[in-house]
């Protein structure tokens, strides 16, 4: 790159352009706990005072609690049967050479390209013709459909990158099948079922379009928020709440992100990572 | 260990004749391919069934039609006669497919320079650089469409930053509710689906063409367009691809930032499954789109296929 010389640097431009793309991704979100603290209904500048107040509301709106607390318990349910299959699902591609992988896969990824609007219809229509009642039940396993290729891909990264062979001796010295996941396998690829559990928590938690249609009357997180957005008065309670949970999908990703890319882990972003 | 022990024990008994099941059970140890399937059995049962039932359902309602509150089960080409005729319906779609065109385009090109930092100036901390560049996709969708509305509105950051600065006297009234406001939501939200085919097509470039380029006298630029970008191009088409079809269902984001001249199909969509009370018709209009992305996502497989062997 030093041949570039005659037409500036272009390292200090790309790295220029680097910030700036950067900041177009994160500011837009930062806008949110901005206006959090900001002692005013509208989101205008300039910015009228400090106020906590609009967190304070938070602690005394009981629906927000209920519905806090109803993408908790999906969120958590999604997230282990999620990486449950995944597990199995990313167990069997990477050991086994299996004729018709590619397309296996590619099935299981399809939701990733399938428009979550359209996956959201038809599982409305299936439950409303089997008579199912929507509850946080078919939210549930609509989040299951979602998260599955993410926690297939998180898994199928982790179980590549390890030495085989590891598994192999465990093997040799009369381990049997069981034995050799839970004392060998499971351990090495502890970080990725951990980063899968993270990462579909935080999808389930965050989905709205999917839970839009399925949720029926018990509301969850998003939908909460989507419904409030229509009341200007609450916008401010809108803003805390939103501060909040960006903060801690932030961290929780981070933490996933970090946990999978680092290491054991097979560089699914290219090499020397 | 009980299991192993219990395991030793049967196989130092030699002279009996294994049994059917044991035959079996020995073949099934030994077929690599028959363990793997069954490990990946519930899986993709699990997948199969929740996208292949559902669909199906929906395929079928899509030929029944809405009668006052019911719903007759008779077959029916009505509802694919109305998403044909009726101008509306076409008009949405061709909106949608072109906003969510220019919106992968416009993601691509933003997002390729950045892939193109890391993969070839970041030298140390990539890791966090990565994770920094995918993290607010993880992040709560609605809360990120909801930022931009807070950013474009009316009375929103830009404009009255920019009145209290002095610089307009008069809210910018084009900034939201138009298809602009919903590309540049839409890049934002879906910017990692970009830059990660990207950086990695970018990454897996092996360094010594680039080198050989340089040998033989190509410059910078010009080895960029002759080496890097060819190269990349899996990435670019990837990322295209990836960022077109999701988006062409999107619903939050024109719901909330594209007012009525930014409405698109997932909006009817989502209609027909609620105010509008017609889910053969909300069927149909799915299963339409569907098939139209499919198709049109094939046609660019086809052709950037016929494109980059022409390249290479």
């Amino acid at each position: 790159m030093s041949r570039a010389g005659n037409f500036g640097s272009p390292s200090r431009l790309l790295a220029a352009y680097a910030i700036l793309y950067l900041a177009f991704l994160y500011i837009p979100v930062l806008f949110l706990p901005l206006f959090s603290f900001n002692d005013a209904l509208h989101t205008t500048f300039p910015l009228k005072g400090f106020t906590t107040k609009w967190y304070e509301q938070m602690f005394y709106d009981e629906k927000m609690h209920q519905a806090l607390w109803n993408s908790l318990k999906v969120g958590a349910v999604t997230s282990v049967v999620a990486t449950t299959l995944g597990i199995f699902g990313a167990k069997a591609v990477t050991r086994f050479r299996l004729p018709g992988q590619k397309p296996i896969i590619s099935v299981i990824m399809l939701p990733l390209v399938i428009p979550v609007i359209i996956m959201g219809v038809a599982l409305l229509i299936l439950f409303s013709r089997m008579g199912v009642p929507l509850t946080l039940f078919t939210v549930t396993l609509g989040h299951i459909l979602i998260c599955v290729p993410f926690a297939m891909a998180t898994l199928m990264a982790r179980f590549e990158g390890f030495d085989r062979s590891m598994e192999e001796a465990a093997a040799d010295l009369g381990d049997n099948a069981w034995h050799t996941f839970w004392r060998v396998t499971f351990p090495l690829v502890f970080p990725g079922v951990l980063a899968s559990l993270l990462l579909c928590f935080t999808i389930s938690f965050d989905e709205f379009i999917m839970a839009f249609f399925l949720a029926g009357t018990e509301q969850t997180l998003p939908i909460f928020i989507y419904g409030q957005l229509r009341f200007p008065q609450k916008l401010p309670s809108v803003l805390a709440l939103g501060a909040c949970i960006l903060v801690v999908s932030f961290f929780v990703v981070f933490f996933s992100q970090w946990l999978q890319r680092r290491g054991g882990g097979k560089p699914t972003t290219g090499a020397g990572i | 260990m009980p299991m192993s022990d219990s395991a030793a024990l049967a196989s130092t008994q030699p002279d009996q004749r294994p049994t059917f099941g044991e035959r079996l059970r020995r073949f099934y140890s030994r077929s690599d391919a028959m363990r793997g399937y069954t490990l990946l059995s519930p899986t993709l049962l699990v997948m199969v069934t929740m996208l292949c039932i559902p669909f199906g359902i929906m395929v079928l309602m899509s030929f029944w039609t809405q009668s006052g509150f019911d719903i007759s089960t008779s077959f029916s080409l009505d509802n694919y006669a109305s998403v044909a005729e009726k101008p509306i319906f076409q008009a949405l779609l061709i909106r949608s497919l072109i906003i969510s065109g220019f919106c992968a385009v416009a993601t691509v090109l933003i997002s390729y320079p950045m892939a193109y930092y890391v993969a070839f100036h970041v030298h140390r901390r990539k890791l966090l650089w990565i994770i920094l560049m995918t993290l607010p996709f993880w992040t709560s969708y609605l809360l990120r469409v909801f930022a931009w509305k807070v950013i474009l509105g009316f009375n929103g950051v830009l404009n009255t930053g920019l009145i209290s600065l002095g610089i307009i006297d008069q809210p910018l009234e084009f900034l939201i509710y138009s298809p602009t406001a919903v590309v540049i939501t839409l890049a934002h939200a879906w910017a990692a689906f970009a830059i990660l085919p990207i950086y990695v097509s970018l990454e897996k470039i092996d360094r010594s063409l680039l080198e050989a380029a340089a040998d033989l006298g190509d410059g910078p630029v010009r080895s960029f367009f002759r080496v890097t970008l060819p190269l990349s191009l899996p990435g670019v088409i990837a990322a295209m691809l990836l960022i077109f079809i999701p988006t062409v269902g999107d619903y939050v984001t024109p719901a909330l930032v594209g007012g009525p001249d930014g409405l698109m199909m997932a909006n009817l969509i989502q209609a027909m499954f609620g105010k509008m009370n017609n889910w053969p018709l909300g069927s149909a209009l799915a299963v339409s789109m569907m098939i139209i992305v499919t198709l049109i996502a094939l046609a660019y497989v086809w052709v950037t296929r016929k494109l980059v062997g022409r390249i290479a």
